[in-house]
């Protein structure tokens, strides 16, 4: 089940400096933890020691903020594209 | 001599030099400026602060700067007093309005943390600023760029009102006003700062912008007679201003300005975005972004940067988050202006309206002393208003036509 996931700037190190990456997971959890798997450390960057999705990162399912679904457990299927965005300061 | 240390990240603690950055590396909070307080408390007294001239600088070893301040040198240092004509009206013992519809010199609070994020950015080099605003910033950092001689480009979601618009255009900058709400103008300058090297003020900038805000708080503080109210009701748009005046409150306390402050913080938002009073009445961790339908402009932002912060801060205090319809508004609008004779803009309309819910629902009692956060003017949003205000009464040039009007009243 391919999933394209969108990678920000300062996690591309992790990534070998690809924007973009294929993975899969049946919940956005499934998928980060199979990103782990390829991209070791990324996880943790991710989420936090209870391995809830940090305040400050944004994850959209195609364009939809995770947060409107079912966060961390919203369902992925074959196709998707998920991007995942540093949380944006002003104001 | 700089008293800020350095900068440090809000969510895991990782220590950052003091560069023109606002996230943190490894977990993506936000950056925060650390200060010596140590050093502060021995050289930042009351007398010394009296001593200075009436401006937000007097307290300048507590914002984040190597240098002279360079910008605003005089903004800040607004009217506050006892509002008792509205204290009536609402039926509460004592209220104190802290007046920045008069901030020198575009007339917000935008111009405390403009001061301070443009002199940051003369230290740091830069020549060019610029801002995403839903209008009061735009026209604080157009003012100020041009006295500081930077140039500038302002970002604003495009339906704002006239009087924003041309109070940004007058300074000749660059005003872009963009086919979106606030938060598409953010997301857009998120991008934009990560290519152009710019002093974003709320963006790359936004560690050192957001202590400007202190500064309000430091001023109620020193017009109280050094001490804290025992109520605040604060506007919120992204929560940052809450939080620094939290944040002014505990650092005076810290350098042993203050004993300890136990002032309750309630936050208030328009029924159309109140994204952190949801989460509030809904107590969950969560704060959703919403799409702003108000007539609050200035406080419309759907997804706001600091709201887990001023969440924290209000549930810390025991205070509460209430909301105000636009009709509400309105009313708050008038209700200061007939009470105070201050015209507020939205956002304060926002607060009065949100203040009076509180004090009926109990939530504020009283006989305890309350602090309203008034921080912008009502020159600049008079299209939410114009249809709701007394009919102009038109007559000939004479006696006869006078009394005539004089009589039907």
């Amino acid at each position: 089940m391919a999933i394209k996931v969108r990678i920000p700037t300062p996690l591309q190190k992790l990534t070998d400096k690809q924007v973009e990456v294929k993975c899969s997971g049946k919940t956005v959890i499934e998928l980060i933890d199979n990103l782990d798997k390829k991209y070791s450390g990324i996880k943790e960057r991710l989420c936090d020691e209870k391995g809830n999705i940090r305040r400050f990162i944004n994850v959209f399912i195609n364009e939809q903020d995770i947060r409107f679904m079912k966060g961390k457990n919203s369902k992925l299927k074959d196709g998707d594209s998920v991007s995942i965005i540093p949380a944006i300061a002003g104001g | 001599m700089s008293y800020a240390k350095s900068l440090k990240c809000r969510e895991c603690g990782r220590i950052y030099e003091k560069k023109p950055i606002y996230v943190c590396e490894w977990c993506f909070g936000p950056l925060e400026v650390v200060y010596d307080y140590e050093k502060i408390k021995k050289v930042l007294t009351k007398e010394r602060i009296m001593s200075r001239k009436e401006n937000l600088w007097r307290y300048k070893e507590l914002l984040p700067i190597d240098q002279e301040p360079t910008v605003g040198l005089n903004s800040g240092f607004t009217p506050f007093f006892e509002a008792k004509n509205l204290a009536k009206v609402l039926n509460c013992k004592k209220i104190f309005i802290k007046d920045d519809s008069v901030n020198h010199p575009t007339l917000s609070f935008k111009d405390r943390v403009v001061a301070v994020a443009l002199s940051k950015a003369k230290e740091f080099g830069f020549h060019t600023v610029a801002c995403a605003s839903t209008g009061n910033l735009a026209n604080s950092v157009s003012s100020h760029s041009k006295t500081a001689g930077f140039d500038c480009y302002v970002f604003i979601p495009s339906d704002l009102e006239k009087s924003k618009i041309i109070s940004s255009l007058i300074y000749g900058v660059n005003l872009i006003a963009i086919d979106g709400n606030y938060d598409d103008v953010n997301r857009l300058c998120g991008e934009i700062a990560s290519k152009y090297k710019w002093a974003f003020v709320n963006v790359n900038l936004r560690p050192y912008y957001a202590e400007g805000s202190k500064t309000y708080g430091f001023e109620i503080v020193e017009q109280l007679g050094w001490r804290t109210p025992q109520h605040i009701v604060v506007p919120a748009a992204s929560g940052s201003l809450l939080t620094k005046i939290y944040k002014s409150f505990k650092e005076f306390e810290q350098i042993g300005l203050i004993k300890k402050s136990n002032t309750k913080f309630h936050i208030a938002q328009a029924s159309g975005c109140s994204p952190i009073v949801t989460a509030l009445k809904e107590k969950t961790e969560i704060i959703k972004p919403v799409k702003p339908k108000t007539i609050a402009k200035s406080l419309a932002i759907g997804n706001p940067a600091d709201g887990f912060y001023a969440q924290d801060i209000i549930k810390k205090t025991g205070g509460f988050g209430e909301v105000a319809t636009d009709n509400e508004i309105i009313k708050g609008i008038k209700l200061l202006a007939e009470t105070e004779g201050v015209f507020t803009e939205t956002a304060g309309g926002v607060v009065v309206a949100v203040c009076k819910k509180l004090i009926e629902q109990g939530k504020i009692k009283r006989d305890e002393e309350i602090v309203i956060s008034i921080t912008g003017n009502g020159l600049k949003t008079q299209e939410a208003i114009e249809d709701k205000v007394n009919k102009l009464i038109k007559i000939k040039p004479d006696i006869k036509s006078f009394e005539k009007v004089l009589k039907g009243r």
